[in-house]
């Protein structure tokens, strides 16, 4: 039975008219920019503008339920001088929005707002000479449907920050009334006339070769075709439930082998990986010969397993594959990059495919999204209708490329006065290896594709943000990493934060100082200050050497910790300070209150910055106390909520985030920067209560 | 092939189904054009598809249609609309507690479910009581306030 079938034998017919597909009927994938310029030097290509007043902008840089999108909103219209209200957004269509990078590296607002409103300060002028009033209010009767023609002038005058009525204001999201009230489309909720719904079969282990399929075994179901090329297996039918049960349901025989070392002793394993090259990041001094003449020295190793991006929503795509033009509906956060890619691997040309970006589960970087488009794509061509894929939740937590495994070392010394004289830091990291990375749908039909390898920057935030006379770090960039990487928020600076800040923390306790005043006594940078000062008043910081000294009765401990960095050691500045209590008998850790300080320089819309941060803090506490990609020798074992868990509503400590505006400096992103220094809080804080120094994520007690 | 006659938000609603025990989401979502619920895992463990039976909260991704037969299904949809939110959901709004926005429809219902049964609950209640609805995104605090917030208006 198909679903017009399933609607005309219903009483009830709900007719859904979806944003995205009169997009779908209106564009034509083979009319790459439909006659809108793309080009990021030109005004049009940023903005249009109607003749009711009303003005659209074209961005590359995509919302993922960060509120980007009304933070690009805001800072248009304050400079071009129009309501928020009049200004919407097209976000992430190659054949609309200028390419201004993809989403991730949080240069959403970095780049994708300051681009955006640098051509809005330019058409402000063009539209001032042009007739329009400075209140912009004939701006749709002046301007309205007509190109500016015009290049995106860098030294277009900006608004002067005091005088902004729409930037710094909490402004609400557009997406949240749709979102509470089931009318938001997403990506999982879009169709197209005649679409198909598909499902994969994955090999069962990394490598599988796929011997025989009996279709016989899904006889039962209607209307199910199975497709296979090479060892990419799928099936595609009218009714989605047909192929949720025919995908699992199809008998298959694969040959196997056992490729993977195992997550049990990972850290060994990444220990003796051959290494690639060195590579020294920071070299300041000599730390090597000043060291052993330091009055203490201190050494530990820190480990962060490999991580899911564990989407909520497993990734999705819609695919319509046509000789004359392929259309691809993605929640990606790199439509530009997908198609480049996509075009190189499937050989059709780039003005013959056009990637829309639709809203999806939150993806935190680079999860399945770009796989479950090869799928389909795959899947449209094989079967000659569109398709929908949407993974199972076995596929998302095995398939969707991980966050690193990270192995350091750092040794460090201190003077006579108790400062740090001397430290190193070593890293194990995966390298890099040029290309993008490979598809599983195109490995597994036997499509020739290059096998990239990247994770983003993981390297940075290896050195401690403290005054030290002597600091080296180096990275051992290893040849092997046993599953496929990608960005996984705050790519690597999450537990090279965690190693430096916990270490600062062994520097502080083995000095007998309070980790505050330690910290404290190493900073000149007033913002840096600014924040640890602010976070740890908030918590109302007990000054004391840890751990905790205090006699304490029955088995719970409490304790309070904190941790500092700033990102990149170059934006955003946060501090961060967490009380817990640590129940001795069960190991049970519980984490009762976060407070945070933050500054990203100047704050477009403070409500959505505070979702960020505190968002940020609690998906990173889960990554710290139950994130862990475990796998056999032949497969991922680490397949849905229970045995990967992430972070529950039971948990959920009090957050407390204080925002510090800078209006005179450049706005920062604020995606990633907050999650950085949660583990180490967390686990500093864990020894103040207990004295056990927690070195491995998931933090365990013995 | 079979007909399940239930009702879905006031509503009487009949649908075929080739396989009985076919998850009511799919029903939801492909039959009858209700987005709201979401596909999360389709084990019942992240809430995501969470909607109504009988006034209880229930995992539509893993109760078979043919167990609603006769029975009323209220899915977020049946709630409010942008214009005109139910409590909860205007209390969401008011705290703007999403960020994606892929749990919120399981969040809604949960918290929903909660009230009906517990009107007054403690934050320590509503954070047992939706133990198993998972945000990714982490906007627990949010949907705390938010849930907060609906029992004081």
């Amino acid at each position: 039975m198909n679903r017009r079938d399933f609607l005309r034998t219903s009483s009830v017919v709900i007719v859904t008219f979806t944003f995205g597909r009169t997009i779908a009927e209106s564009g034509l994938a083979q009319d790459t920019n439909l006659g809108k310029p793309v080009d990021p030097r030109e005004v049009d290509s940023f903005l249009a503008i109607h003749a009711d007043g009303t003005v659209t902008i074209y961005t590359s840089k995509v919302d993922v339920g960060t509120g980007l999108n009304i933070a690009m909103t805001q800072m248009v219209a304050e400079e071009l001088g129009i309501p928020v209200d009049r200004v919407s957004v097209v976000e992430g269509d190659t054949a609309l929005t200028p390419d201004q990078g993809g989403t991730g590296g949080s240069t959403g607002i970095t780049r994708g707002g300051t681009e955006l409103r640098q051509a809005a300060a330019t058409a402000r002028q063009a539209l001032l000479k042009l007739g329009v009033n400075a209140d912009m209010t004939n701006i749709g009767m002046v301007a309205g449907g007509k190109r500016l023609d015009l290049k995106v002038d860098a030294k277009a005058p900006l608004r002067d920050p005091s005088s902004y009525r729409i930037v710094g204001k909490p402004i609400l999201r557009p997406d949240v009334p749709k979102k509470c009230t089931g009318t938001n489309v997403f990506l999982q909720d879009f169709s197209v006339p005649g679409m198909l719904h598909g499902r994969m079969i994955r090999p069962p282990s990394l490598g599988a070769k796929l011997i025989s399929v009996d279709e016989v075994s899904i006889r039962g179901i209607p209307d199910v075709r199975v497709v296979r090329i090479q060892n990419f297996l799928g099936v595609v039918a009218n009714d989605e439930w047909a192929a949720v049960r025919a995908a699992k349901a199809l008998k298959t025989t694969w040959s196997e082998s056992q490729t993977l070392p195992g997550s049990e002793r990972l850290d060994g394993f990444v220990r003796a990986t051959a290494i690639e090259r060195d590579e020294t990041i920071v070299n300041r001094g000599d730390p090597a010969t000043a060291l052993p003449s330091t009055a203490k020295q201190l050494s530990a190793t820190y480990w962060w397993p490999l991580q899911s991006h564990a989407s909520l929503g497993p990734s999705c795509a819609v695919v319509d594959f046509r000789p004359e033009g392929t259309t691809i509906w993605t929640a990606s956060q790199g439509p530009h990059g997908l198609r480049a890619n996509f075009a190189r691997v499937f050989g059709i040309p780039e003005d013959k495919l056009r990637v829309i970006f639709m809203d999806g589960s939150g993806s935190y970087g680079s999860n399945g999204n770009d796989d479950a488009a090869a799928d389909a794509l795959l899947l449209s061509r094989a079967a000659g209708k569109p398709v929908r894929v949407q993974w199972m939740r076995e596929d998302e937590h095995t398939w969707d490329p991980k966050g690193p495994p990270q192995l350091l070392d750092i040794r460090g010394g201190l003077d006579a006065e108790n400062r740090i004289a001397a430290w190193e830091t070593q890293m194990w990291l995966p390298a890099n290896v040029q290309g993008s990375r490979p598809l599983l749908a195109v490995d597994d039909a036997g499509i020739a594709q290059p096998h990239g390898r990247g994770a983003g920057q993981i390297s940075q935030n290896g050195d401690p943000p403290y005054a030290a006379p002597n600091v080296k770090v180096v990275v051992h960039w290893l040849k092997e990493t046993p599953l496929r990487l990608s960005n996984l928020r705050a790519p690597g600076k999450i537990a090279n934060i965690f190693a430096v800040e916990s270490f600062t923390d062994e520097l502080a306790s083995a000095a007998g100082i309070d980790p505050l005043e330690f910290r404290l006594r190493g900073i000149t940078d007033p913002r840096a200050i600014d924040v640890i000062k602010r976070a740890t008043e908030m918590i109302g910081w007990e000054s004391r050497p840890s751990p905790n000294s205090r006699t304490q009765s029955g088995s719970v401990r409490v304790g309070r910790g904190m941790a500092y960095m700033r990102y990149k050691q170059m934006e955003n500045y946060v501090a961060m300070a967490m009380e817990v209590a640590v129940d001795r008998s069960s190991g049970k850790i519980n984490v009762k209150r976060i407070t945070c300080a933050h500054d990203c320089g100047l704050v477009i819309n403070p409500d959505g910055l505070r979702n960020q941060i505190e968002g940020c803090i609690l998906q990173t506490l889960g990554r710290t106390l139950h994130e862990e990609t475990t796998f056999d020798r032949s497969r991922v074992t680490s397949v849905d909520w229970k045995s990967y868990p992430i972070l529950s509503f039971p948990e959920v400590p009090a957050v407390d985030v204080a925002l510090i505006d800078r209006p005179a400096l450049p706005p920062m992103g604020a995606g990633e920067a907050a999650t950085a220094p949660v583990a180490a809080a967390l686990a500093n804080a864990v020894f103040d209560a207990t004295g056990v120094r927690l070195r491995r994520v998931p933090l365990k007690l013995g | 092939m079979p007909k399940y006659t239930f009702r879905v938000n006031g509503r009487a609603v009949s649908v075929d189904s080739w396989d009985p025990a076919q998850p009511l989401l799919y029903v939801l979502r492909n039959g009858l054009g209700l987005h709201a619920v979401k596909f999360g895992c389709g084990l019942g463990q992240c809430g995501a598809c969470t909607v109504l039976i009988d006034g209880k909260a229930a995992r539509s991704c893993s109760t078979p249609v043919a167990q609603v037969g006769g029975r009323a299904v209220t899915t977020l949809e049946g709630l409010g609309t942008p214009e005109k939110p139910d409590k909860l959901q205007a209390a969401f709004i008011a705290e703007q507690a999403a960020q994606c926005g892929y749990c919120t429809n399981g969040m809604i219902m949960s918290a929903k479910s909660l009230l009906n049964q517990t009107p007054n609950p403690t934050s320590e209640q509503v954070k047992q009581g939706m133990a198993g609805n998972l945000c990714r995104c982490g906007t627990y605090t949010r949907i705390l306030s938010a849930v907060m917030r609906a029992v004081k208006a």
